[in-house]
């Protein structure tokens, strides 16, 4: 199913991820090219977060091999984790210290050696500058949103995985947020690697998309080529054939 | 415009004391953030010396053992709180990741665990200091004791109360990564098991001779005989603080081992993205 990629970013083989007798990701394979966008969709349960958790290093797989920036990750993830960063809606910042407070901790632990310049440029490419000392605790969903964003290119990472990015967003929020992201991406050349269940951030995102289910990744390839491919209209329809085939499949006989 | 190279430290791949203070001012913000929060270290430790100071008071004249040493009360409830508080100022500081649900972007920063826990051990110490020094400082005005009188002895008492507040307090925060915050409960609780046999106020000798032997496997009892010697006879007990010294070593070494393997489990189980309130 996946055409070699020369020097990918992302490389992943027969990952595995087994918890007692639920298997959450069952032997994938996968690559992604350095500087696209590539996107797991799949619906709940399928194997998306245990996927990027296991690429983040949040998860010991059961079996398999995780490269990035061909480095073994599973023993080399300290060497990895400068170069790549993550944002989840998931996964909150401290709500009790300051945008301002979260982004100097993070710098610092990324390493950088100017981060209230780092800090400063974030804050006018993101808009934050308005609740830089204000409790992030007492952001809206929005601002929070884009401050996570901030966290996650604090050290202006070459790979950036994403949970959900614009998860409980309203709609034009959620623009702002992909237009940042495509935006970003074209200027240093980063590598993206989205789970979502949002489809038409995925068709306006991603150039790869991986089909997730039941922890198997069904099928692959670029947003118009699998609406081609199943005769549908868009990603969405794409998306409903695949989960409901498989439910089919389960049924019993 | 993009982050200049110049920007970036070279990244140090291993142990790393700025990863290490990074952590550690980000609890510092956290007790800036919150006076009540830092009032709070000193207020059980100065109520409990009040009220020890008074009952010391009290049996100076009903007691011929107390009249020996006035301030034994007194520097007893203090070098316990240096071990309550110890145990009680990492296990926060541990827990204070959880509430947040801040763990999966620590670990996925180039944070290694044993930073994060040297970070604790350093805040615990941070903790001890604002909880005990304003209860120690004031027995001297209220009650004309002062617990500094003991000398380096106490030096050694403190650093051996330390270690074993560390040893604990790791193994407590790892059973709590294990078994998620239903059991944080822990953290406040636990180490009062340790307390009728530590001979905080009484010696050893008291105990039922079974439980002798489990109390002499305790640094606590070891520091808290010493200090009675120190305090009654005048002599500094080697033997006492070796004694809690490899003791120390022993619980300071099953505690980062049991911490560590709890983060380790942790990624096994994906409880490091799960974990929260």
């Amino acid at each position: 199913m996946t055409s070699p990629i020369p020097n990918p970013v992302i490389q992943v083989t027969a990952l595995t991820k087994r918890y007692r007798e639920t298997l959450a990701v069952d032997a994938i394979d996968f690559s992604v090219a350095r500087g696209a966008t590539a996107a797991i969709l799949g619906g709940n349960g399928a194997g998306k977060t245990t996927t990027l958790s296991m690429l983040l290093g949040l998860l010991l797989p059961t079996s398999g091999q995780i490269r990035i920036f061909d480095e073994d990750m599973l023993r080399h993830r300290y060497r990895v984790l400068p170069r790549m960063n993550f944002s989840s809606p998931y996964v909150e910042l401290p709500h009790r210290l300051t945008v301002r407070e979260n982004l100097r901790i993070y710098g610092r632990l990324y390493g950088l050696r100017r981060v209230e310049d780092r800090i400063a440029m974030l804050a006018e490419d993101l808009q934050i500058g308005d609740f830089l000392d204000r409790p992030t605790g007492r952001l809206s969903a929005g601002q929070k949103t884009r401050v996570g964003l901030a966290k996650a290119l604090i050290n202006e990472p070459e790979l950036l995985l994403l949970d959900e990015p614009t998860a409980s967003l309203d709609p034009d929020t959620g623009d702002w947020v992909r237009s940042y992201l495509e935006a970003y991406r074209a200027r240093v050349n980063a590598t993206i690697l989205l789970a979502s269940h949002n489809m038409a951030e995925v068709e306006r995102l991603a150039s790869d998309v991986m089909m997730m289910r039941q922890g198997k990744i069904v099928d692959r390839g670029a947003p118009n080529t699998l609406v081609a491919r199943y005769g549908r209209t868009n990603l969405e329809e794409v998306f409903l054939h695949i989960a409901r085939s498989g439910a089919v499949e389960q049924m019993p006989a | 415009m993009s982050l200049a190279a110049s920007s970036r430290h070279p990244m140090r791949v291993g142990f790393s004391f700025s990863r290490v203070w990074t952590m550690m001012l980000r609890y510092l913000y956290l007790l800036r953030s919150s006076w009540p929060r830092t009032v709070e270290l000193a207020y059980w430790p100065t109520l409990q010396m009040i009220i020890w100071g008074f009952m010391s008071q009290f049996l100076m004249t009903n007691s011929s053992w107390v009249a020996r040493a006035f301030g034994v009360f007194l520097a007893a409830v203090l070098l316990w709180d240096v071990l309550f508080r110890g145990q009680l100022g990492l296990s926060m500081s541990f827990l204070e990741e959880l509430w947040s649900r801040n763990l999966g972007h620590l670990f996925v920063s180039p944070l290694r665990p044993s930073e994060w826990m040297v970070s604790l051990v350093a805040m615990s110490l941070v903790r001890v200091v604002i909880g005990t020094l304003p209860a120690a400082l004031l027995a001297i005005p209220l009650y004309h004791y002062s617990v500094f009188d003991l000398g380096p002895p106490l030096i050694a008492f403190f650093f051996c109360l330390m270690l074993m507040s560390w040893g604990l307090g790791l193994a407590i925060s790892g059973l709590i990564l294990r078994h998620g915050l239903g059991a944080e409960g822990l953290a406040w609780t636990l180490i009062f098991v340790l307390a009728p046999i530590s001979a905080v106020y009484y010696p050893v000798s008291v105990l039922p001779s079974w439980l002798q032997y489990a109390a002499w496997a305790l640094p606590s009892s070891h520091v808290f005989e010493g200090m009675r010697a120190a305090m009654f006879d005048q002599v500094f007990r080697w033997d006492h603080f070796f004694w809690a010294l490899g003791l120390d070593v022993i619980y300071v070494a099953l505690g980062a081992g049991a911490f560590l393997w709890s983060v380790h489990v942790a990624r096994q189980r994906g409880a490091l993205l799960q974990t929260g309130e």
